[in-house]
């Protein structure tokens, strides 16, 4: 790989330099978005609670009263340093809700994703191995399902079976009342925490905690894993190198696994990075569903408040995360595939 | 001739199914390939030369069924079973595809293609053992060692086509067909491959069927050429004979169609190629034949051999005894409407 | 034309015209159709299953007033109260649900709800993508740069936030119904439509019909209308169908988080679905389980009918007809002589 690594840096840097105007656009996107509702934000918020002259205080301390390019720039300013003020409504930093129920919703869609793949790319690959037959049948239709059953009609479901009937899994939220409180937290990721501070019974309990909320939004993704790895293998096996290696006498099994699996496998990391949007829209109806005290939930607690300065700084994460994240894909994907560099 | 051919190839048929009827790819074909001889196997695009050629080494595709004897070092390929079929492929057989750009797997090396083929027939062998002739058979065909382990998107597609030869060539096959191996490349690149396929024959004494749609190549590499018309061989015999002196009709018309500097007008064969599913009755070429006779449509010709030691499938060679009383009469035909040819 | 050759690599491409049997040229949806009927096996089943079950959903929203025992909202009949949140009984086959509504009204009106959503949604993409795609494919430049990234920023965003900000921002100007919902969605699936199309767009651009047709001094209007346009349009009946599928999901999830159509203005199956929550916690299953089959049913039928066509159309997952082919006795003389 000596002479590849030079290139892969020189991807790397070029990549960069090409997302940045992307970003612009979304974060003036975001800022757009968020003006163009009638009033102001201060009033939207506390309307019904203050008088007028506090009204008018609160709204030229946060700078709300200052001309629209200005407040631009403000905005812009923030999120370079990354310091979005404070919520309007509960007065909370917003990089503190940034940082503890982001960190809940990192774990729940690591956790998702551990399951999608787990589940899907078996399926998919056997899917598309056996193509038109019977397995091939019910694992497309196992995709389509998982698919079109929302993700709260499935959560609802597993905590009716789970939590209702058999009760052996906690029906909401991340941990129960007292680990809740007793748990030191470093990095916020309930499990890592428990491990952290070896705690058993808050380990046993973050994860039976975690299991269904995981596996509710994991099952949504799997659709998407089985769709394509399933075409992939069907693609690669009529391939003209697959022919080209049964000519060799290369035998079968070598043939599926070597260059149809791995093959069909490799466009799997960068489609799983476009799906960071579903994933992310997925978290949202997930928490709301289970009471995972992720960054979704508090989304739609602030978006029903009208605490706008606190919606303003959790979509532009959002957006954020979707560029840095489809970034990294696009890195992986360089490494792994030798022909996609400049 | 009283060397044993390596290939002998007696009435093999390869038909495959469509919705409109089953498609005579290959309808009785018959010859033998001697070792280190070059065989040129010429005719239009859809006469069946392809599926000759892979029906011969057994590669064919799914609801195709062939009958017929292939002979093949005194063992009969036609009904073999796939898995041993897949011993002999690549080390006793060899294919060389077409379109060399696709051939290769883009995310394999090229010393694991030939690792792969080496391990596939020789399983014991050692890592040293694989890159010493695998180097040394890409060296012959001007591959140098400082790009063995480089991947197929590094190269040009004429080094492509020289690696798919080297990757047939590695275990030394004793029969090899070559399917188009220069229709996809420029003609300098072109006039490479053909020395190299020229020196197979003086250094390993391979057995060569050549299939091309171009006679010029057949005329410079081979020393016997095939005609094909419609899923039969119509004429077979010495390269430079049968170019001096065709005695079929279609091989004259091929030639006379060919554009050389004398060329001042075009000539072509009118008519269009014949439908495979329901081909012309008697002799398939009678349609568009300037010399069809009476009985050309009524009788399937039966195979002569002329004077100059050819094989020869035309009413035009008799055996007189055969036609029957007025069939030597030209053949009246109606003219062809436009919307027939079309 | 010359009749199908037999070893032609890869199979006709779905721009050129091709022949039917007997030689005459055959447009798209005539070849189209001919190609859902050759589709074999499993794919065929998927296709057909799916139509009807998306068949029977129309049926019931276009007919839901014939078809409802009750009212979308309707609580009482003849002076006396519905029984809240009561089992499935004879006067209720779904039971009903906190609001005292019967709950297969609720569910026969909220598939009125969502085709109304989702065609208007569907028709509004198509109207603005499509010539956006049209126009940006085939001028380029300045422009095509510029709607690109726009386009690109809007697919990257996850679209239920979108959504959720559109229908909120929209809630005090439009209302919070139908219209509102449609909105939402249109702005997600703008962007999918202009991808394809403008894709489409650029390939056809280089075809030599169009080559040609700029030639002979044809205008861009003519040659974006009548050329690229049915040639781009192939892929989207497969995107609409999946879109449309994902449509429905969307508006369930307006619905559920609570920022859809309020329940005075239509029946919606999300939004059930949210009240159902707190019934599943007390173990009234009926409110949630009937209204959550319905979306999944749906969705499952548009889904299968959209792989269905993408199946069909796409001629590299087709599984080849390989009918088995037994090669008769041989009429011809076998060969005796030694050949040369």
């Amino acid at each position: 790989m000596a002479t590849s690594t030079g290139s892969l840096r020189r991807y790397a840097l070029t990549r960069i330099a090409l997302v940045i105007p992307m970003v612009l656009i979304l974060l003036t996107l975001v800022f757009v978005l968020m003006r163009v509702a009638p009033g102001d934000p201060i009033q939207a918020a506390l309307g019904a609670k203050l008088s007028p002259e506090q009204l008018a205080e609160k709204r030229h301390a946060a700078g709300f009263d200052k001309p629209m390019l200005v407040q631009y720039a403000e905005y812009l300013r923030q999120v370079v340093t990354l310091n979005f003020g404070h919520a309007i409504t509960d007065n909370q930093p917003i990089t503190t809700i940034l940082k503890i129920n982001g960190a809940a919703t990192l774990e729940l869609t690591i956790a998702a994703l551990f399951v999608a793949l787990a589940i899907g790319v078996p399926v998919g690959l056997l899917a598309g191995r056996l193509h038109d037959g019977v397995f091939d049948g019910f694992g497309r239709l196992f995709g389509i399902i998982t698919y079109a059953a929302p993700v709260f009609f499935v959560g609802l479901i597993f905590q009716l079976v789970f939590s209702k009937w058999l009760n052996v899994l906690p029906n909401s939220g991340q941990l129960n009342a007292l680990n809740n409180a007793l748990l030191p937290r470093h990095t916020h990721l309930t499990v890592i925490d428990a491990i952290w501070d070896g705690n058993s019974a808050a380990f046993t309990d973050a994860l039976k905690h975690l299991v269904m909320p995981a596996v509710t939004l994991g099952l949504l993704l799997c659709g998407v894993v089985i769709r394509l790895i399933r075409t992939n293998i069907i693609q690669t096996l009529k391939g003209d190198y697959v022919e080209a290696a049964r000519a060799r006498g290369v035998p079968e099994s070598k043939v599926v696994w070597r260059h149809a699996f791995r093959n069909a496998l490799v466009p799997v990391v960068t489609v799983m990075g476009l799906q960071v949007a579903l994933l992310l829209s997925g978290a949202v109806l997930t928490e709301e569903t289970f009471n995972w005290p992720g960054i979704g939930n508090r989304l739609v607690y602030y978006l029903t408040n009208r605490d706008y300065a606190a919606v303003q700084g959790i979509i532009t994460v959002f957006a954020l995360a979707v560029v840095v994240i489809s970034l990294l894909i696009d890195f992986v994907n360089a490494a792994i595939d030798p022909r996609v560099r400049y | 001739m009283n060397i044993e051919p390596v290939i002998s190839v007696r009435d093999l048929r390869v038909w495959y199914g469509t919705e409109r009827g089953p498609v005579r790819a290959v309808d009785g074909v018959s010859f033998d390939v001697r070792p280190g001889e070059t065989l040129g196997l010429v005719g239009e695009s859809g006469c069946g030369k392809s599926t000759l050629g892979r029906g011969v080494l057994g590669l064919l595709p799914t609801g195709s069924a062939a009958d017929g004897s292939v002979r093949f070092k005194d063992r009969e390929l036609v009904g073999m079973r796939q898995q041993e079929m897949r011993t002999m492929l690549g080390a006793e057989m060899g294919l060389i595809f077409q379109e060399p750009m696709t051939r290769l797997n883009p995310l394999m090396r090229i010393s694991e293609h030939f690792a792969e083929t080496l391990r596939a027939h020789e399983p014991g062998i050692s890592g040293k053992e694989i890159d010493v002739r695998s180097i040394d058979t890409l060296r012959r065909m001007g591959i140098p060692p400082t790009r063995y382990r480089h991947y197929p998107h590094e190269f040009s597609g004429g080094m492509r086509q020289r690696i798919m030869i080297a990757l047939a060539l590695v275990l030394r096959p004793a029969f090899v067909v070559a399917d188009e191996p220069t229709t996809a490349l420029d003609v300098l690149v072109e006039a490479q491959i053909l020395s190299i396929l020229h020196d197979l024959k003086r250094n390993f004494d391979t057995a060569l069927l050549l299939i091309t749609h171009n006679l010029g190549i057949v005329a410079e590499a081979c020393e016997r050429v095939a005609v094909m018309y419609a899923g039969r061989i119509v004429e077979v015999g010495g390269a430079r004979r049968v170019f001096s002196e065709p005695a079929h009709p279609y091989t004259r018309e091929l030639l006379r169609s060919t554009i050389s500097l004398s060329t001042t007008a075009l000539h072509y064969i009118p008519g269009a190629p014949p439908d495979l599913v329901e081909p012309p009755s008697g002799c398939r070429f009678h349609p568009r034949c300037p010399d069809a006779m009476q009985v050309c449509p009524r009788i399937d010709p039966v195979e002569v051999r002329t004077s100059t030691g050819e094989r020869v499938e035309c009413w035009l060679h008799g055996p007189a005894e055969l036609i029957p009383p007025g069939g030597t009469a030209p053949l009246q035909r109606q003219e062809l409407a436009s919307a027939d040819e079309a | 034309m010359t009749a199908p050759s037999v070893a032609e690599p890869g199979g006709e491409s779905i721009l050129e015209p091709t022949q039917d049997l007997r030689g005459r040229p055959q447009g798209p949806v005539k070849r189209l159709r001919q190609q859902v009927k050759g589709a074999q096996g499993l794919s065929k089943w998927l296709l057909w299953i799916g139509a009807a079950i998306t068949v029977i959903f129309v049926i019931l929203a276009v007919f839901a007033p014939l078809i409802a025992p009750y009212g979308f909202d309707q609580y009482q009949s003849g002076g006396t109260r519905f029984p809240k949140q009561e089992g499935p009984s004879g006067a209720h086959w779904f039971g009903t649900n906190v609001r005292s509504v019967d709950v297969l009204s609720v569910v026969i009106y909220g598939s009125r709800t969502a085709i109304e959503v989702v065609l208007l949604a569907v028709c509004f993409s198509l109207l603005v993508g499509v010539p956006l795609g049209l126009v940006s494919g085939y001028y380029g430049g300045g422009l095509d740069r510029v709607l690109v990234l726009v386009m690109d920023a809007l697919f990257a965003f996850p679209y239920l936030l979108l959504a959720i900000v559109i229908a909120f921002l929209l809630q005090d100007s439009v209302g919070s119904g139908v219209l509102t919902a449609a909105i939402a969605i249109t702005v997600i699936y703008v962007p999918q439509y202009f991808r394809v199309v403008r894709g489409s767009v650029l390939s056809a651009r280089e075809e030599h019909y169009v080559e040609a047709a700029r030639a002979l001094g044809a205008k861009p209007r003519t040659i974006m209308g009548r050329y690229l346009f049915f040639n781009v349009i192939q892929s989207v009946p497969v995107i609409a169908t999946l879109n449309a599928a994902d449509a429905i999901l969307t508006l369930a999830g307006l619905g559920f988080l609570g920022f859809g159509i309020q329940p005075t203005e239509a029946a919606e199956w999300g939004y059930e679905l949210q009240r159902g929550v707190a019934d599943m916690g007390a173990g009234l299953w009926w409110t949630s389980i009937f209204p959550g089959a319905a979306i999944v049913l749906l969705v499952t039928g548009l889904t299968l009918v959209g792989e269905g066509l993408n199946d069909v159309l796409n001629p590299l997952l087709r599984r080849r007809t390989g009918r088995p082919v037994v090669l008769p006795k041989r009429m011809l003389p076998r060969h005796e002589e030694e050949p040369v």
